[in-house]
Protein backbone atom coordinates (compact mmCIF):
# COMPACT_ATOMS: atom_id res chain seq x y z
CA UNK A 1 0.00 0.00 0.00
CA UNK A 2 1.36 3.53 -1.14
CA UNK A 3 2.70 5.34 1.73
CA UNK A 4 2.72 9.26 1.73
CA UNK A 5 4.25 11.75 4.17
CA UNK A 6 2.70 15.05 4.43
CA UNK A 7 4.42 17.90 4.99
CA UNK A 8 3.23 20.61 7.04
CA UNK A 9 5.97 23.69 6.79
CA UNK A 10 5.21 27.95 7.53
CA UNK A 11 5.63 28.29 3.73
CA UNK A 12 3.52 25.64 2.23
CA UNK A 13 2.70 21.95 1.92
CA UNK A 14 4.77 18.93 0.44
CA UNK A 15 4.17 15.31 0.38
CA UNK A 16 6.68 12.64 0.12
CA UNK A 17 5.51 9.52 -1.64
CA UNK A 18 7.18 6.32 -0.70
CA UNK A 19 8.30 4.33 -3.35
CA UNK A 20 6.85 0.52 -3.12
CA UNK A 21 9.64 -0.94 -1.23
CA UNK A 22 10.36 2.35 0.85
CA UNK A 23 13.48 2.81 0.06
CA UNK A 24 12.92 6.14 -1.78
CA UNK A 25 10.81 9.10 -1.31
CA UNK A 26 9.91 11.35 -4.32
CA UNK A 27 9.39 15.27 -2.82
CA UNK A 28 5.92 16.83 -4.10
CA UNK A 29 5.01 19.98 -3.86
CA UNK A 30 4.80 22.86 -2.59
CA UNK A 31 0.77 22.64 -2.64
CA UNK A 32 -0.15 26.61 -1.45
CA UNK A 33 3.22 27.65 -1.70
CA UNK A 34 3.47 30.39 1.12
CA UNK A 35 0.49 29.47 3.29
CA UNK A 36 1.11 28.75 6.95
CA UNK A 37 0.36 25.02 6.91
CA UNK A 38 -0.27 23.08 11.11
CA UNK A 39 -1.49 20.24 10.39
CA UNK A 40 -2.69 17.40 7.62
CA UNK A 41 -4.72 14.86 8.24
CA UNK A 42 -6.04 12.24 6.54
CA UNK A 43 -9.29 10.38 7.54
CA UNK A 44 -8.74 6.85 8.71
CA UNK A 45 -12.53 6.34 7.84
CA UNK A 46 -12.38 7.14 4.58
CA UNK A 47 -8.64 7.41 3.38
CA UNK A 48 -9.59 9.53 0.44
CA UNK A 49 -10.43 12.70 2.78
CA UNK A 50 -7.68 14.88 3.73
CA UNK A 51 -8.39 18.23 5.50
CA UNK A 52 -5.64 20.96 5.89
CA UNK A 53 -5.15 23.67 9.00
CA UNK A 54 -4.08 27.30 6.77
CA UNK A 55 -3.70 31.06 7.00
CA UNK A 56 -1.10 33.38 5.37
CA UNK A 57 1.23 36.18 7.03
CA UNK A 58 -1.57 38.35 5.87
CA UNK A 59 -4.58 36.33 5.57
CA UNK A 60 -7.26 34.74 8.04
CA UNK A 61 -7.13 31.15 8.86
CA UNK A 62 -8.88 28.68 7.34
CA UNK A 63 -9.28 24.91 6.26
CA UNK A 64 -9.23 23.46 2.63
CA UNK A 65 -10.57 19.53 2.50
CA UNK A 66 -9.76 16.87 -0.56
CA UNK A 67 -11.52 14.35 -1.29
CA UNK A 68 -8.93 12.80 -3.69
CA UNK A 69 -6.27 11.91 -1.07
CA UNK A 70 -4.38 15.75 -1.77
CA UNK A 71 -4.51 15.73 -5.83
CA UNK A 72 -7.05 18.69 -5.14
CA UNK A 73 -8.15 21.23 -2.43
CA UNK A 74 -11.18 23.11 -1.85
CA UNK A 75 -11.63 25.83 1.36
CA UNK A 76 -14.40 25.19 3.89
CA UNK A 77 -17.89 26.77 3.13
CA UNK A 78 -17.30 27.72 7.15
CA UNK A 79 -14.33 27.60 9.04
CA UNK A 80 -13.52 27.66 12.32
CA UNK A 81 -14.69 31.08 14.13
CA UNK A 82 -16.07 32.28 17.32
CA UNK A 83 -19.58 33.83 17.87
CA UNK A 84 -19.80 36.70 16.94
CA UNK A 85 -19.27 38.63 20.65
CA UNK A 86 -23.04 40.22 22.92
CA UNK A 87 -23.00 43.46 23.76
CA UNK A 88 -20.18 43.32 27.00
CA UNK A 89 -18.26 39.79 26.00
CA UNK A 90 -14.85 40.10 24.99
CA UNK A 91 -14.58 39.32 21.93
CA UNK A 92 -12.95 36.94 20.48
CA UNK A 93 -11.84 35.51 16.62
CA UNK A 94 -9.62 32.66 15.72
CA UNK A 95 -6.17 33.46 14.81
CA UNK A 96 -4.89 29.96 13.80
CA UNK A 97 -6.24 26.55 13.08
CA UNK A 98 -3.50 24.71 14.91
CA UNK A 99 -4.99 21.00 15.25
CA UNK A 100 -7.35 18.98 13.10
CA UNK A 101 -8.48 15.81 14.55
CA UNK A 102 -10.89 12.67 13.19
CA UNK A 103 -14.08 12.08 15.06
CA UNK A 104 -15.28 9.09 16.30
CA UNK A 105 -15.56 5.92 13.66
CA UNK A 106 -19.66 5.86 14.05
CA UNK A 107 -19.78 9.56 12.94
CA UNK A 108 -18.29 9.35 9.57
CA UNK A 109 -18.18 12.80 8.64
CA UNK A 110 -16.98 14.51 12.08
CA UNK A 111 -14.02 16.28 13.03
CA UNK A 112 -12.39 18.54 15.92
CA UNK A 113 -10.27 21.36 15.34
CA UNK A 114 -8.43 23.51 18.18
CA UNK A 115 -7.18 27.02 17.17
CA UNK A 116 -5.43 29.56 18.60
CA UNK A 117 -6.84 31.42 20.62
CA UNK A 118 -7.37 28.37 22.61
CA UNK A 119 -10.96 27.43 20.74
CA UNK A 120 -12.63 23.71 20.45
CA UNK A 121 -14.55 23.67 16.63
CA UNK A 122 -16.48 20.40 15.31
CA UNK A 123 -18.00 19.38 11.68
CA UNK A 124 -20.52 16.94 10.90
CA UNK A 125 -19.84 17.61 7.19
CA UNK A 126 -16.03 16.26 6.72
CA UNK A 127 -15.03 19.16 7.05
CA UNK A 128 -16.87 21.80 5.18
CA UNK A 129 -18.62 23.80 7.79
CA UNK A 130 -17.50 23.96 11.63
CA UNK A 131 -19.26 25.01 14.61
CA UNK A 132 -18.01 26.48 17.96
CA UNK A 133 -18.09 23.80 20.70
CA UNK A 134 -19.89 25.79 23.34
CA UNK A 135 -19.32 23.21 26.13
CA UNK A 136 -15.68 24.32 26.32
CA UNK A 137 -15.26 27.62 24.34
CA UNK A 138 -18.00 29.23 26.48
CA UNK A 139 -17.79 27.21 29.86
CA UNK A 140 -17.38 29.59 32.61
CA UNK A 141 -13.83 28.07 33.74
CA UNK A 142 -12.80 28.85 29.95
CA UNK A 143 -11.30 32.39 30.70
CA UNK A 144 -9.16 30.81 33.63
CA UNK A 145 -8.47 27.08 31.77
CA UNK A 146 -7.29 29.27 29.30
CA UNK A 147 -6.08 32.86 30.59
CA UNK A 148 -3.74 33.55 27.40
CA UNK A 149 -0.45 32.65 28.95
CA UNK A 150 0.86 32.39 24.95
CA UNK A 151 3.59 29.99 23.50
CA UNK A 152 5.36 32.48 21.14
CA UNK A 153 2.94 31.33 18.37
CA UNK A 154 -0.43 31.66 20.47
CA UNK A 155 -2.61 29.77 23.10
CA UNK A 156 -3.14 26.85 21.54
CA UNK A 157 -5.50 23.84 21.81
CA UNK A 158 -4.40 20.72 20.31
CA UNK A 159 -4.31 17.14 21.12
CA UNK A 160 -7.70 16.51 20.46
CA UNK A 161 -8.26 13.32 21.19
CA UNK A 162 -11.70 11.20 21.01
CA UNK A 163 -12.08 7.16 22.72
CA UNK A 164 -12.49 4.68 20.29
CA UNK A 165 -14.90 2.61 23.08
CA UNK A 166 -17.51 5.63 23.14
CA UNK A 167 -17.65 8.81 20.99
CA UNK A 168 -18.77 11.15 23.69
CA UNK A 169 -15.37 10.42 25.54
CA UNK A 170 -12.88 13.48 24.64
CA UNK A 171 -9.89 14.93 25.36
CA UNK A 172 -7.80 17.90 25.10
CA UNK A 173 -4.42 19.88 25.82
CA UNK A 174 -4.07 23.45 25.95
CA UNK A 175 -0.81 25.11 25.86
CA UNK A 176 -0.82 27.20 28.41
CA UNK A 177 -3.74 25.94 29.92
CA UNK A 178 -3.34 21.89 30.64
CA UNK A 179 -5.53 18.50 29.73
CA UNK A 180 -9.05 18.47 29.90
CA UNK A 181 -11.52 15.75 29.49
CA UNK A 182 -15.43 15.19 28.92
CA UNK A 183 -17.50 12.20 28.99
CA UNK A 184 -20.85 14.02 27.41
CA UNK A 185 -19.55 14.79 23.99
CA UNK A 186 -18.17 18.23 24.93
CA UNK A 187 -20.57 19.92 26.62
CA UNK A 188 -18.87 19.75 29.67
CA UNK A 189 -15.00 19.44 30.52
CA UNK A 190 -12.62 18.93 33.91
CA UNK A 191 -8.98 19.50 33.83
CA UNK A 192 -7.07 16.41 34.19
CA UNK A 193 -3.41 17.49 35.82
CA UNK A 194 -2.91 16.30 38.79
CA UNK A 195 0.65 14.89 38.65
CA UNK A 196 2.11 16.66 36.30
CA UNK A 197 4.42 19.83 36.94
CA UNK A 198 3.66 23.48 36.22
CA UNK A 199 7.64 24.75 37.59
CA UNK A 200 6.87 28.05 35.77
CA UNK A 201 4.16 29.10 37.96
CA UNK A 202 4.76 30.47 41.19
CA UNK A 203 2.15 27.71 42.81
CA UNK A 204 3.32 24.22 40.82
CA UNK A 205 0.29 22.08 42.64
CA UNK A 206 -2.37 23.69 41.03
CA UNK A 207 -4.97 22.14 39.40
CA UNK A 208 -4.79 23.57 35.55
CA UNK A 209 -2.18 26.29 33.79
CA UNK A 210 0.10 23.28 32.66
CA UNK A 211 1.72 23.11 29.47
CA UNK A 212 0.85 19.94 27.49
CA UNK A 213 3.16 19.57 24.78
CA UNK A 214 1.47 16.66 22.92
CA UNK A 215 -1.16 13.95 24.55
CA UNK A 216 -1.41 10.71 22.60
CA UNK A 217 -4.08 7.73 23.31
CA UNK A 218 -3.06 4.12 22.68
CA UNK A 219 -5.82 3.17 20.16
CA UNK A 220 -5.79 -0.39 21.55
CA UNK A 221 -5.30 0.46 25.35
CA UNK A 222 -7.60 4.09 25.15
CA UNK A 223 -7.36 4.16 29.01
CA UNK A 224 -3.71 4.44 28.64
CA UNK A 225 -2.43 8.36 27.79
CA UNK A 226 0.98 9.66 27.01
CA UNK A 227 1.88 13.27 27.45
CA UNK A 228 5.32 15.29 26.63
CA UNK A 229 4.87 18.51 29.17
CA UNK A 230 6.76 21.44 29.27
CA UNK A 231 7.96 19.85 32.44
CA UNK A 232 8.42 16.10 31.54
CA UNK A 233 7.15 12.68 30.25
CA UNK A 234 4.17 11.16 31.74
CA UNK A 235 1.91 8.68 31.77
CA UNK A 236 -1.98 8.04 32.91
CA UNK A 237 -4.05 4.80 33.32
CA UNK A 238 -7.35 5.66 33.68
CA UNK A 239 -9.61 5.55 35.55
CA UNK A 240 -6.62 7.07 37.85
CA UNK A 241 -6.39 11.13 38.17
CA UNK A 242 -2.95 11.35 38.33
CA UNK A 243 -0.33 11.62 35.79
CA UNK A 244 3.31 9.70 37.10
CA UNK A 245 6.44 10.96 35.61
CA UNK A 246 8.18 8.57 33.32
CA UNK A 247 10.63 11.11 32.36
CA UNK A 248 12.27 10.44 35.64
CA UNK A 249 13.71 7.86 34.35
CA UNK A 250 15.41 9.53 31.54
CA UNK A 251 19.22 10.01 31.76
CA UNK A 252 19.80 13.18 34.34
CA UNK A 253 21.97 14.84 31.96
CA UNK A 254 19.25 14.66 29.09
CA UNK A 255 15.98 15.71 31.32
CA UNK A 256 12.87 15.10 29.49
CA UNK A 257 12.24 18.15 28.11
CA UNK A 258 10.50 17.78 24.33
CA UNK A 259 7.69 18.43 22.33
CA UNK A 260 6.66 15.56 20.10
CA UNK A 261 5.27 12.16 21.84
CA UNK A 262 4.56 9.28 19.39
CA UNK A 263 3.36 6.02 20.41
CA UNK A 264 4.05 2.16 18.36
CA UNK A 265 0.30 1.22 16.75
CA UNK A 266 0.50 -2.40 18.17
CA UNK A 267 2.50 -1.92 21.56
CA UNK A 268 0.72 0.32 24.23
CA UNK A 269 3.77 -0.01 26.12
CA UNK A 270 6.74 1.77 23.74
CA UNK A 271 6.96 5.13 23.44
CA UNK A 272 9.35 7.49 21.84
CA UNK A 273 10.04 11.10 22.31
CA UNK A 274 12.85 13.67 21.09
CA UNK A 275 14.49 15.35 23.50
CA UNK A 276 15.43 18.97 23.70
CA UNK A 277 17.09 21.64 25.43
CA UNK A 278 15.08 22.81 28.21
CA UNK A 279 18.29 24.40 30.53
CA UNK A 280 18.90 28.08 31.18
CA UNK A 281 16.91 30.29 28.36
CA UNK A 282 15.42 27.01 26.90
CA UNK A 283 17.31 26.49 23.59
CA UNK A 284 14.29 24.29 22.63
CA UNK A 285 17.33 22.40 20.06
CA UNK A 286 18.57 18.68 20.34
CA UNK A 287 20.92 18.32 23.37
CA UNK A 288 24.57 19.57 23.11
CA UNK A 289 24.11 19.39 19.07
CA UNK A 290 23.73 15.64 19.18
CA UNK A 291 19.83 14.66 18.16
CA UNK A 292 18.78 11.56 19.74
CA UNK A 293 15.06 9.71 20.25
CA UNK A 294 14.88 7.62 23.34
CA UNK A 295 12.68 5.01 23.19
CA UNK A 296 10.64 3.27 26.07
CA UNK A 297 9.44 -0.82 25.80
CA UNK A 298 7.90 -0.97 29.02
CA UNK A 299 5.59 2.27 29.59
CA UNK A 300 8.24 4.47 30.88
CA UNK A 301 10.06 2.21 33.38
CA UNK A 302 13.43 3.36 31.49
CA UNK A 303 14.71 4.42 28.42
CA UNK A 304 17.15 3.67 25.47
CA UNK A 305 19.01 6.01 23.03
CA UNK A 306 18.58 5.93 19.55
CA UNK A 307 21.05 7.47 17.44
CA UNK A 308 22.47 5.19 14.29
CA UNK A 309 22.14 7.45 11.24
CA UNK A 310 21.67 10.33 12.43
CA UNK A 311 24.37 13.71 12.78
CA UNK A 312 26.76 12.82 16.12
CA UNK A 313 27.70 16.45 16.65
CA UNK A 314 26.87 20.08 15.53
CA UNK A 315 22.78 19.34 14.58
CA UNK A 316 21.01 21.46 16.03
CA UNK A 317 17.37 20.08 15.57
CA UNK A 318 14.00 21.73 16.93
CA UNK A 319 11.50 19.36 16.08
CA UNK A 320 7.81 20.45 16.90
CA UNK A 321 4.91 18.64 18.46
CA UNK A 322 3.42 17.88 15.44
CA UNK A 323 6.48 17.15 13.57
CA UNK A 324 7.15 13.18 14.40
CA UNK A 325 4.97 10.44 13.37
CA UNK A 326 5.16 6.48 13.53
CA UNK A 327 3.17 4.62 10.59
CA UNK A 328 1.28 1.22 11.81
CA UNK A 329 3.31 -0.68 9.98
CA UNK A 330 5.29 -3.57 12.43
CA UNK A 331 8.27 -2.94 12.70
CA UNK A 332 7.10 0.60 12.71
CA UNK A 333 8.20 2.81 10.53
CA UNK A 334 9.10 6.39 12.48
CA UNK A 335 9.44 9.96 10.69
CA UNK A 336 10.31 13.65 12.17
CA UNK A 337 11.01 16.85 10.63
CA UNK A 338 13.43 19.69 11.83
CA UNK A 339 12.38 23.53 12.00
CA UNK A 340 15.46 23.39 9.78
CA UNK A 341 13.62 21.93 7.08
CA UNK A 342 14.69 18.21 6.90
CA UNK A 343 12.98 14.95 7.36
CA UNK A 344 14.50 12.06 8.75
CA UNK A 345 12.76 8.66 8.43
CA UNK A 346 13.62 4.79 10.68
CA UNK A 347 12.38 1.96 8.76
CA UNK A 348 13.04 -0.22 12.26
CA UNK A 349 11.56 1.49 15.07
CA UNK A 350 13.99 4.70 15.23
CA UNK A 351 17.22 1.80 15.15
CA UNK A 352 17.97 3.37 12.21
CA UNK A 353 17.77 6.71 10.20
CA UNK A 354 18.62 8.65 7.25
CA UNK A 355 17.29 11.71 6.11
CA UNK A 356 14.74 11.46 3.29
CA UNK A 357 14.46 15.58 2.48
CA UNK A 358 15.89 18.83 3.12
CA UNK A 359 16.31 22.52 2.60
CA UNK A 360 12.60 22.44 3.25
CA UNK A 361 10.82 25.36 4.78
CA UNK A 362 9.88 25.09 8.56
CA UNK A 363 8.15 21.90 9.72
CA UNK A 364 5.46 22.05 11.68
CA UNK A 365 3.97 18.82 11.16
CA UNK A 366 4.82 15.45 9.50
CA UNK A 367 1.83 13.21 9.35
CA UNK A 368 1.55 9.77 7.98
CA UNK A 369 -1.00 8.97 5.21
CA UNK A 370 -1.64 5.77 3.06
CA UNK B 1 -30.35 52.95 3.55
CA UNK B 2 -28.01 54.69 1.23
CA UNK B 3 -28.42 54.24 -2.56
CA UNK B 4 -25.90 51.01 -3.30
CA UNK B 5 -23.37 52.23 -5.45
CA UNK B 6 -20.69 51.17 -7.96
CA UNK B 7 -17.21 50.73 -7.32
CA UNK B 8 -14.07 49.12 -8.12
CA UNK B 9 -12.11 46.66 -5.63
CA UNK B 10 -8.76 46.47 -5.90
CA UNK B 11 -7.32 42.88 -5.20
CA UNK B 12 -4.04 42.34 -3.27
CA UNK B 13 -2.09 39.67 -5.05
CA UNK B 14 -2.75 37.15 -1.76
CA UNK B 15 -6.89 37.20 -2.83
CA UNK B 16 -6.47 36.43 -6.18
CA UNK B 17 -7.23 33.16 -5.82
CA UNK B 18 -10.65 34.03 -4.70
CA UNK B 19 -11.48 36.96 -8.07
CA UNK B 20 -9.86 34.26 -11.08
CA UNK B 21 -6.58 35.64 -10.40
CA UNK B 22 -8.63 39.37 -11.48
CA UNK B 23 -6.74 42.45 -9.80
CA UNK B 24 -9.65 44.49 -10.25
CA UNK B 25 -13.28 43.70 -9.58
CA UNK B 26 -16.91 45.77 -9.74
CA UNK B 27 -18.74 45.44 -6.43
CA UNK B 28 -21.67 47.38 -5.33
CA UNK B 29 -22.58 48.99 -1.86
CA UNK B 30 -23.13 51.84 0.12
CA UNK B 31 -20.53 51.24 2.66
CA UNK B 32 -17.44 49.05 3.02
CA UNK B 33 -19.69 46.59 4.44
CA UNK B 34 -22.23 46.35 1.82
CA UNK B 35 -19.65 46.55 -0.97
CA UNK B 36 -17.52 43.27 0.85
CA UNK B 37 -20.51 41.35 1.08
CA UNK B 38 -21.65 42.20 -2.28
CA UNK B 39 -18.25 40.89 -3.33
CA UNK B 40 -18.73 37.81 -1.32
CA UNK B 41 -21.20 36.86 -3.27
CA UNK B 42 -19.26 35.80 -6.21
CA UNK B 43 -15.68 35.31 -4.13
CA UNK B 44 -17.08 33.06 -1.66
CA UNK B 45 -14.75 32.90 1.42
CA UNK B 46 -12.93 36.48 0.77
CA UNK B 47 -14.32 38.16 3.64
CA UNK B 48 -13.54 36.30 6.26
CA UNK B 49 -9.87 36.34 5.01
CA UNK B 50 -9.22 39.88 5.64
CA UNK B 51 -12.08 40.76 8.51
CA UNK B 52 -12.98 37.87 11.24
CA UNK B 53 -16.18 37.11 12.77
CA UNK B 54 -16.03 39.72 14.92
CA UNK B 55 -16.58 42.49 11.82
CA UNK B 56 -12.51 43.80 12.71
CA UNK B 57 -10.40 44.34 9.75
CA UNK B 58 -7.56 41.42 10.30
CA UNK B 59 -4.13 43.03 11.80
CA UNK B 60 -2.19 42.76 8.54
CA UNK B 61 -4.92 44.13 6.12
CA UNK B 62 -5.55 47.31 5.41
CA UNK B 63 -8.32 49.00 3.49
CA UNK B 64 -8.78 51.86 1.81
CA UNK B 65 -11.27 53.98 0.05
CA UNK B 66 -9.30 56.00 -2.71
CA UNK B 67 -6.53 57.26 0.05
CA UNK B 68 -8.68 57.27 2.99
CA UNK B 69 -7.84 54.89 5.82
CA UNK B 70 -10.67 52.71 6.45
CA UNK B 71 -11.07 51.77 10.28
CA UNK B 72 -14.76 50.65 10.15
CA UNK B 73 -16.73 48.63 7.71
CA UNK B 74 -19.55 51.79 8.19
CA UNK B 75 -17.34 53.39 5.88
CA UNK B 76 -18.98 55.31 3.28
CA UNK B 77 -18.54 54.65 -0.39
CA UNK B 78 -19.87 56.36 -2.89
CA UNK B 79 -20.23 56.24 -6.59
CA UNK B 80 -16.70 55.17 -8.95
CA UNK B 81 -14.97 55.59 -5.52
CA UNK B 82 -12.22 52.46 -5.28
CA UNK B 83 -11.79 49.91 -2.23
CA UNK B 84 -8.44 49.03 -2.17
CA UNK B 85 -7.96 45.71 -0.10
CA UNK B 86 -3.85 46.17 0.84
CA UNK B 87 -1.71 42.99 2.60
CA UNK B 88 0.33 45.36 4.50
CA UNK B 89 3.98 44.21 4.97
CA UNK B 90 4.30 41.39 7.78
CA UNK B 91 7.06 38.75 8.61
CA UNK B 92 9.62 36.81 6.51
Amino acid sequence: MASILWISTRKGAFALRASANGRTYRLVGPEFLGHIIHHIVQDPRDRHVLLMAAKTGHLGPTVFRSVDRGRTWREASQPPAFPKAAEGETPRAVERVFWLTPGHASEPNAWYAGTAPAGLFASTDGGDHWQSVAGFNDHPMRPKWAAGLRTPDGEFLHSILVDPRDRKHLYFAISVGGVFESTDGGKDWAPLNEGCAADFLPDPNVPYGHDPHCVVMHPLRPDRLYQQNHCGIYRIDRPDRRWIRIGKAMPQSIGDVGFPIVLHAEDPDTAWVLPMDGTTVWPRTSIDGKPAIYITRNAGKSWQRLTKGLPERAAWFTVLRQAMCADARNPGGLYFGTTSGEVWASANEGNAWRRIAQHLPEIYAVTHAI
Amino acid sequence: MAESTHCIVNIASPLRSYTGGAAKVNARGATVAEVLADLEQRSKGMRFRIIDEQDRIRPHICLFVGTRRVHSLAEPVVANDELHVICALSGG
